[in-house]
């Protein structure tokens, strides 16, 4: 079995050549200190200032407003412990929603063992977020409001402009994590007004090891790595240029060629729901129909169980992921999927599959084809699946 | 992750289906947990000499039910109520720690199935005199 078709894109994704191609005369030939004084020094501090540049013009930002950090998750944790900390005079109260990435909800988690109280907004079926009731979980201690741009399992895309009003209108912050927004959906920072939003390099054909944030002009936020002056004094430690050139040049093809990518995996992921939900029976789809992430699928194939699924799947050279405890290493099922009102046995059959730059069309003919005889035969083995048939 | 003979019998599971007027049967955990197992005996002159199962599970839920079957299999029911969660775990060639309870609830199914066959017979056999059928419930949250 030689077939390998790779549809975990919201994972990670393969590094372009042209990223890699721009990334290596970094590592053994411009192998400067961007700090140091000298000619290599000076070198490495040409391409990390070429590269903020080109982030922050991606993204219509300032290049003094686009800070480097070594991970998107990171980044979160700067951005959520720096506001709490640099803001807590004013006052100690956090909204976010039950289905952020964890590394939000567990900076939330942990700050709440540091004083500070923690709203974790609903979200409807769809898992779009209820702005009404943000509205009204806003009290004159509320210095941060962090919702996701668009969430990493089900792509549920939430109105970031209407939170960003909403949070300028009470004088409260507004972060986004936008990890799975950038190179998905168009982003300008001005436009939709948010003070930080964050962002991840290998979720966008980069390399990893690189995360990057915006923190717009003004916002009052603690340094997060002290210890010396990169990073405007507020992430220290020597930059990781060839990883940063890599997420420069990956975030300008990515916006760039943003119209193109989400034609190319829209089709695609609209074949592959047709495919399963016209082929196979006791599925839904999960998320938003419209509102989503072009290159999301997620579905819950009742009576069965995803981590059976996802090995069914490798078996036959097909990568995916799911939300099933087995999957997560906890007892429970996704934290998400639990939020949208799933019940734990039908969460315990979730599938999903994302979509890329490198998916063809074929690809999508083959997983349908596979996962209708895979369903079939965990189905076959279900005790649960025995009763709907017998129409109990 | 997983051993190759647990891929194995994940992938070629044994004795899966149900036994019509079966002898004996038991079902163990719950949907909620993610895992349910459904096992089936025929029992002649106190010998297993059909065994059928049906599971709702990961990988290793699907595996360890087919082995359990294979290892229970011609034996007497005397036999059958020793199989251990342990036993089913080494024919396997090990599980990871986060799924050794689905071995224990292998054992369980097994046993379920012939608490159940010594109900309908009006006997006890040796070994389950002191099961109770509420000690199936699936162990999860204890852990």
């Amino acid at each position: 079995m030689d077939k390998k078709i790779y549809l975990d894109y919201s994972a990670t994704t393969p590094m372009k050549k042209e990223v890699l191609d721009e990334m290596l005369p970094y590592f053994s030939e411009k192998f400067g200190n961007a700090s140091s004084i000298h000619s290599f020094g000076r070198e490495a501090k040409a391409a990390l200032d070429s590269s903020r540049d080109k982030i922050a013009k991606a993204i219509g930002a300032d290049s003094k407003e686009i800070f480097f950090t070594g991970s998107g998750s990171e980044a979160d944790n700067w951005a959520i412990k720096g506001v709490a900390f640099a803001n807590r005079d004013k006052g100690n109260h956090i909204i976010t929603s039950k289905i952020e990435h964890h590394a939000v909800l567990h900076v939330c988690q942990y700050l709440e063992k540091h004083g500070f109280e923690v709203t974790y907004l609903d979200v409807d079926e769809y898992g779009m977020v209820d702005l009404d009731q943000l509205k009204e979980s806003i009290t004159d201690k509320t210095i941060l409001i962090t919702i996701m741009f668009v969430n990493n399992e089900i792509g549920t895309i939430q109105p970031i402009k209407e939170i960003a009003d909403i949070a300028k209108k009470n004088n409260v912050y507004f972060h986004t994590d936008a990890v799975q927004a950038l190179g998905n959906v168009p982003i300008n920072v001005k436009d939709l007004e948010v003070d930080l939003m964050n962002f991840s390099s290998h979720k966008i054909y980069g390399p990893k090891g690189v995360g990057g944030i915006y923190i717009r002009k003004g916002v009052k936020i603690d340094p997060f790595i002290h210890g010396g002056a990169q990073e405007r004094k507020r992430r220290a430690g020597t930059e990781n240029i060839a990883g940063i050139v890599g997420f420069a040049k990956a975030t300008e093809l990515a916006v760039e060629n943003l119209d193109s990518h989400i034609k190319h995996v829209k089709a695609l992921r609209d074949k592959l729901i047709k495919g399963v939900l016209d082929n196979i029976d006791h599925v839904r789809l999960n998320g938003h129909p419209e509102k989503r992430h072009p290159g999301n699928v997620n579905f819950c194939f009742e009576y069965i169980e995803g981590e059976a699924l996802l090995l069914s799947l490798d078996m036959v050279g097909i990568a995916g992921s799911s939300g099933s405890a087995c999957t997560s290493g906890s007892l429970d099922p996704s934290h998400v999927l639990m939020a949208i009102g799933l019940p734990h046995e039908i969460a315990h059959g979730s599938l999903r599959l994302t979509i890329g730059d490198f998916t063809t069309e074929e690809d999508i003919d083959y997983v349908i084809e596979q996962l209708i005889k895979i369903v079939d035969r965990l189905r076959q083995m279900s005790p649960l699946y025995e009763k709907v048939k017998g129409g109990q | 992750m997983y051993s190759e003979k647990v891929m194995e019998h994940f992938m070629n599971p044994r004795n899966v289906g149900e036994i019509e007027n079966a002898d004996g049967i038991g079902e163990v955990g719950n949907a909620k947990c993610g895992d349910i197992m459904k096992m089936y005996l025929k029992i002649e002159d106190g010998v297993i000499v059909d065994v059928k199962f049906k599971t709702f599970g990961c990988g290793s839920a699907i595996a360890t039910s087919s082995i359990a079957t294979e290892m229970i299999k011609g034996k007497t029911v005397e036999e059958a109520v020793k199989l251990t969660n342990r036993a089913v775990v080494e024919a396997l060639d090990g599980l990871p720690s986060q799924k050794i309870h689905c071995s224990v609830l292998a054992e369980q199914a097994v046993k379920a199935a012939l608490y159940d066959y010594a109900q309908k017979n009006n006997i006890t056999i040796e070994g389950l005199e002191n099961y109770k059928p509420s000690d199936d419930i699936h162990d999860h949250h204890e852990h």
